[in-house]
């Protein structure tokens, strides 16, 4: 059976540019969460975000592309470059027609989309840019990428909310799998920090507030959490078949080892317990792993109420007497909750954890809640070994994805 | 909105400066093909065109704008067509 590793990893959080800018931040259990700066906050009710204010797309890529690339392309390319790079590929004319490149995003070019609308209704403007559509299409992340790197296999996007990066990352391993591909570059970009956005998830009210010091607002499993915080960014990773990794002697990052995709089919925002469930242990199955021998879950943790004490539930169910063993972790609590992004930077979190053997923490935990009465690594990161551990993302729809980590 | 007799010079600068070309290398002769101006680019520069000089090029003359002289002879129509400029 083929077997899938990664071999390249990149991300591009409020923490800043780069895994080691993620790694760092995360390790130290530092939030990215802020006020908003970056768009007009006149008609927001004291926004906050993990953005990242200080990104210089010019810094990274030509003008040129610039025109051509929204927000959230920008992070996407800038993490995928870092993923490349870092995994040495050279690839012939025939390679190429073997690699592809599958990029999630819940909301694609947001960022032109608002302004456009916004000079259409609110400033009257008549004529808009003729790269409004390329800039706002969802696959144009996906498509940059392989234009880039000359990508001429299976080349998509998957869109699941907040589940997208994770699906991306799961569909593109099986394609490797099925003997479709050999090399994938994949995962999730979003850039949702856009007045018409904000204001959107504000009507949700599931945003936490302020507050006097927004860095502490988003809260997982802790019982006085309040919402969640919007994040933006991406991250990307290469997806290599086993063999052909270690015969070019690829640094491994680790091998995905399982997934799987499941939906609630009940509720367009209510999280579900039995699918998410069925997904996790489908995804251990394929893994080959008992729950026992997961030693670190990097929770969906959103912070809302009904999610974490949902997650705790579905843990709970699937890992029985040892859902109290497991160390658990909501890196969201740092980096946001980057959309479409997620899943991604998710998932190299773990990956950082089975490489260092530092479980990231969960920040800003402060008192116990009865529904959530699992290990979630408070605040503080942990050392200990990880040999298999758990990515879950369970988005709004009711769409479920679980990605499973091994010690290549 | 620049005199007419400074259109062409106009459009040969906004053309160099897309295209990041030298001035002097874009003439009146010049067609988008010599000057590397593929479709994208023309959906570009049609807009720069719109927006500076205050002007609409319907989509059938658009199509027919495949060199800097067409260009000019276009804008020229559309300026003596509607001499008040659209506000934008």
């Amino acid at each position: 059976m083929r077997r899938v590793v990664i071999t390249g990893i990149g991300a591009v959080s409020a923490l800043g540019v780069g895994v080691p800018a993620l790694w760092e931040g995360l390790a130290a259990g530092r939030s990215g969460i802020r006020r908003v700066t970056i768009c007009d906050q006149s008609r927001l009710t004291d926004p906050i975000a993990a953005e990242l204010s200080s990104f210089d797309p010019a810094a990274h890529l030509s003008s040129d592309q610039l025109l051509l690339l929204d927000r959230y392309a920008a992070f996407a390319m800038v993490a995928a470059e870092e993923a490349w790079s870092g995994a040495g590929l050279e690839l012939t004319e025939e390679e190429r027609q073997r690699a592809g490149a599958l990029i999630g995003t819940g909301m694609g070019g947001v960022t032109r989309q608002d302004e456009c609308y916004r000079d259409m209704y609110d400033r009257g403007v008549t004529r808009t840019h003729p790269f409004t559509i390329p800039r706002i299409m969802y696959n144009a992340a996906a498509s940059h990428i392989s234009m880039k790197y000359r990508l001429e296999g299976p080349t998509l996007c998957i869109s699941t909310a907040c589940s997208s990066a994770s699906h991306a990352i799961g569909e593109a391993a099986e394609l490797i799998r099925a003997g479709r591909a050999d090399v994938m570059v994949a995962g999730g970009a979003d850039a949702p920090i856009a007045p018409g956005v904000v204001k959107a998830w504000e009507g949700m009210r599931v945003l936490a507030p302020a507050g006097d010091d927004p860095a502490t607002a988003c809260r997982p499993f802790s019982a006085d959490r309040q919402g969640l915080v919007l994040g933006e960014g991406s991250g990307v990773v290469i997806l290599e078949e086993r063999e052909r990794a270690m015969r070019r002697g690829a640094v491994i990052h680790g091998e995905l080892s399982g997934y799987s995709a499941t939906a609630d089919a009940a509720h367009i925002t209510a999280p579900g317990v039995e699918s998410p469930a069925r997904a996790i242990r489908q995804a251990l199955a394929q893994a080959g792993l008992n729950p026992e021998q997961i030693q670190y879950i990097n929770a969906h943790g959103t912070a809302t109420r009904l999610n974490d004490s949902t997650e705790t539930t579905i843990i709970k169910r699937v890992f029985g007497d040892h859902a109290r063993r497991v160390a658990i972790s909501s890196t969201k609590s740092m980096h946001g909750h980057m959309m479409g992004a997620s899943g991604a930077v998710e998932l190299i979190a773990t990956l950082m954890a089975l490489e260092r053997g530092i479980v990231p923490p969960t920040a800003n935990y402060r008192k116990p809640d009865p529904e959530c009465d699992l290990d979630y690594v408070p605040n503080q990161a942990r050392e200990m070994k990880v040999d298999a551990a758990v990515s879950n993302s369970f988005a709004f729809g009711g769409l479920n994805a679980v990605l499973v980590v091994t010690r290549a | 909105m620049p005199e007419p007799d400074s259109l062409e010079q106009k459009v040969i600068e906004l053309i160099a400066q897309k295209k990041r070309l030298p001035p002097e290398s874009v003439t009146l002769d010049s067609t988008f093909v010599e000057l590397g101006i593929d479709s994208l680019d023309g959906m570009d520069l049609l807009f720069t065109f719109e927006e500076t000089f205050k002007l609409s090029i319907p989509d059938e003359v658009a199509q027919q704008m495949k060199s800097v002289r067409q260009v000019t002879e276009a804008l020229r129509a559309a300026l003596a067509a509607n001499p008040q400029p659209s506000t934008n």
